[in-house]
């Protein structure tokens, strides 16, 4: 295995295991924020108990998405030391941005609102946790700047043998992140209105906690609902961006070969990527089209025409990014997100009508729907980033330019086996106290005390 | 004042404010299985940090974020070229911060004892890594023409950056003995850490004045003589520190340890400076303010978001420190 190779899998492990607690914690933070609102204006301790118990499966959850974070931000530099002195003048700065404006409130905040319950004020204490959930949202925006600008550059330069930022604003108003940031900030709405339905629901099926889980269960369906949508309209719009800023992107997901017009949406294809054809497709004529045009007629531009201009605007070579995995990953994340808006609308429904908890059926479906955001969160961001392939930044450096030179195979291998591992680890770790946590429920949040003196233990037994 | 001359200050201030912050949390991590003989007491430990710690960890990714932006090929040889002992320090610093939430939230005390134990590691590694490789900047490590690292790990490890890991290891844990000594109500508990302090004093003492004695010989950072005053400044005021820790001032001590915490790191970026990292191959090929930096454009929007927010962020930072200013005591244990 090869320098690049190892860089990549890295990227890909580090990246998508610290998504597996990113959208929870976007979500989720804003959930809680309104349950404490809800305690602070009607007095209602139910809310507060609330706001306590998804806040320790939230805490659990943070810590996770926070030291992850912190490999996102430093691999960078270690596995792709040529991407970072090339984009060093432009990527740099929404990074520190969101250092500077995000993370010191997020952590400086959160650990207010966890130890300051019987310090602050029932005001200011539900105003930490609201700066928390806002400026968990605000980091998803700076790096969604930065990942943009990989997909579309724009607001640059190419001086010095580097891309060089000119203005700052176009970063911000890139219109790759107006698509982009609602699609994230919906999804991660959506993982936290699931998360809580699937947990009240496990509860509700077992009759405990009725009135707790009932109320929670209700925001979180609001939630899951309108955010299941969005996300939705969201990927829809994106999708219809993509035809413009990167048809390659999307032809690569859809399996079109050939530009067609009208063009067809594949259900099913057995995608051939080395003679660069489908040897079999169950398609619907004209469906593309119409996701990108809203209209039955219309031109999709093909893999293999797009591979002929690439060819002649940036010079010989392979152009088509991985099209099996592509057209796979964006159908999971599609009929995962389709699984997402019927259930929320099954529950919303039942709700409405107060026939919910008869219908254990239908909660046991809620229950097992956890895993479901969590997949169509990943499967979209390998839909994002192998379709950028072969470009770390979109038509300016191809990823082999910008892996480090000077670190060779055996340091990103120990590297990569190492927090491989130690992910593994921690993520048995993070199950075992969330589902503890989810299972008991709410009734002894209040007593979490642990000056009941446990066993004596010392450290070097 | 040039906006690159702006940034290197900048990128002090950061690094100041996170050995400071971070300093005595590492130190108060590294005490805290050996000054907490039971349960209670470890977690009365992890407690003088708890709200804190997250938000004083920010000051290193800001740093880093800050590196990035502003001296992107520093950056980029620093972590590409330093890749091992990055990689071990960010394992460190995820088992510690897991380790934080994760400890207390089962009563097993198997898991209680590993998550202790990470906390211990996680607090060792960086607080000995980051010695190493602040004084690594200095001594030179071989950055060649095309400013890439062209050494390996072991590299790295030299006598004088040894000692420059044991160094700041061990002020970090006299600074941290000092902060347990202040935010533990009064009791075993306290004189333990105030032992600790007077204890890791001596080896903090020993160290520094090795390490300034090494500084001199291994480096050029006395031929600037505002980064000398400030290393002989540092000395000073650990001995102060000291004397007030004897005399049991914690807050005056802590506030000292706290002075030599920022003066060290003060003058290593003086002595440093133009420079971020020196080239031990060739004085031409180190890389400085000016052939690693980001462009002017870049670096005013970096300066206007730096000064718009570091004021603020000091000022709520500081507040919560006023709001979680009482003694810990073994009642209030509510986390």
């Amino acid at each position: 295995m090869n320098e690049l190779l190892l860089a990549r899998l890295q990227f890909g492990v580090t990246t998508v295991y610290h998504f597996l607690f990113v959208p929870l914690t976007l979500g989720l933070s804003l959930l809680i924020a309104i349950m404490e609102t809800m305690y602070v204006r009607t007095g209602n301790e139910m809310y507060k108990k609330m706001a306590q118990f998804w806040g320790k499966l939230f805490l659990v959850n943070f810590a996770m998405g926070v030291v992850t974070g912190i490999v996102q931000e430093f691999h960078f530099g270690m596995n792709w030391s040529e991407y970072s002195r090339f984009m060093g003048d432009i990527f740099g700065a929404p990074l520190a941005m969101e250092a500077l404006t995000a993370f010191f409130l997020e952590s400086t905040f959160l650990g207010l609102w966890i130890f300051g319950w019987d310090k602050l004020s029932k005001k200011l204490h539900a105003a930490t946790i609201w700066i928390v959930a806002i400026a968990s949202n605000l980091s998803a925006f700076w790096i969604l700047v930065a990942n943009s600008f990989m997909q579309s550059p724009t607001g640059y330069v190419l001086r010095n043998g580097r891309a060089e930022m000119v203005d700052f604003a176009a970063l911000l108003t890139n219109p790759y992140v107006a698509v982009q940031f609602p699609h994230t900030i919906a999804s991660g709405l959506a993982t936290a209105g699931f998360f809580v339905m699937a947990i009240s629901a496990y509860h509700l099926i077992r009759e405990s906690n009725r009135k707790f889980f009932r109320e929670s269960f209700k925001i979180a369906v609001i939630c899951a609902f309108v955010s299941a949508l969005a996300v939705g309209g969201t990927g829809h719009m994106q999708a219809q961006y993509l035809a413009k800023a990167q048809p390659m992107k999307l032809a690569a997901t859809e399996a079109l070969w050939d530009s067609a017009n009208p063009a067809p949406f594949a259900i099913y294809a057995a995608v051939d990527e080395s003679n660069k054809k489908n040897t079999a497709e169950v398609a619907v004529p004209g469906a593309l089209s119409f996701l990108v045009y809203n209209d039955f007629a219309g031109e999709v531009r093909g893999l293999n025409d797009l591979q002929a201009e690439y060819a002649a605007k940036y010079g010989p070579g392979e152009y088509i990014p991985p099209v099996t995995p592509l057209f796979w990953s964006f159908r999971i994340m599609a009929a995962a997100g389709g699984w997402l808006v019927g259930i929320a609308s099954i529950c919303a429904l039942l709700l409405v009508t107060n026939r919910l908890e008869s219908q254990k059926f239908v909660l046991k479906a809620a229950l097992w729907t956890l895993p479901v955001p969590y997949i169509a969160n990943s499967a979209g961001w390998l839909v994002t980033e192998l379709g950028r392939q072969p470009w770390i930044v979109f038509g300016l450096l191809r990823v082999d330019q910008g892996v480090s030179p000077n670190v060779p195979a055996a340091s990103i291998l120990t590297s990569l086996i190492g927090f491989t591992l130690l992910y593994a680890v921690l993520i048995v770790a993070a199950v075992y106290l969330m589902s503890k946590f989810a299972r008991k429920g709410p009734i002894d949040v209040d007593h979490t005390k642990s000056s009941t003196v446990v066993k004596e233990a010392t450290l070097w037994s | 004042m040039e906006l690159n001359v702006l940034w290197f200050i900048l990128v002090t201030v950061l690094f100041t404010g996170f050995f400071f912050l971070e300093g005595f949390d590492y130190g108060v991590g590294i005490l805290m299985p050996f000054l907490g003989k039971n349960d209670v007491e470890r977690r009365m430990i992890i407690n003088t940090i708890g709200p804190v710690w997250d938000g004083n960890e920010v000051w290193m990714i800001t740093a880093g974020g800050a590196l990035f932006a502003a001296f992107p090929s520093v950056y980029a040889t620093l972590f590409s070229g330093f890749y091992l002992a990055l990689f071990i320090m960010l394992v460190g610093l995820i088992v510690r911060g897991v380790a934080f939430e994760f400890r207390s939230k089962d009563d097993s005390p198997l898991w209680r004892s590993a998550w202790d134990w990470m906390i211990f590691i996680g607090s060792l590694l960086p607080a000995v890594l980051w010695g190493v490789a602040v004084t690594n900047l200095i001594k030179g490590v071989p950055i060649n023409g095309n400013m890439q690292y062209a050494g390996t790990f072991f590299d790295l490890l030299s006598p004088y950056t040894l000692l420059g890991g044991v160094a700041f290891m061990a002020v970090f844990i006299f600074h941290g003995a000092l902060f347990l000594s202040l935010k533990i109500e009064k009791g075993p508990l306290v004189e333990r850490a105030h032992k600790a302090a007077l204890g890791f004093g001596i080896l903090a003492a020993v160290a520094c004045l090795g390490l300034v004695a090494m500084t001199y010989s291994n480096t050029d950072l006395f031929k600037s003589a505002g980064a000398g005053t400030a290393l002989w400044g540092a000395i000073l005021t650990f001995v102060i520190a000291y004397i007030l820790a004897l005399k049991a001032k914690f807050g005056w001590a802590f506030a000292f340890s706290g002075l030599t915490v920022a003066l060290t790191t003060v003058a290593f970026f003086w002595g440093l400076f133009p420079r971020l990292m020196v080239s031990s191959l060739n004085p031409a090929w180190s890389l400085t303010i000016h052939n690693a930096s980001s462009t002017p454009y870049t670096l005013k929007i970096m300066t206007i978001a730096a000064l718009a927010t570091v004021p603020i962020i000091l000022g709520y930072q500081i507040w919560t420190y006023w709001v979680f200013r009482k003694r810990i005591t073994a009642r209030d244990l509510e986390y």
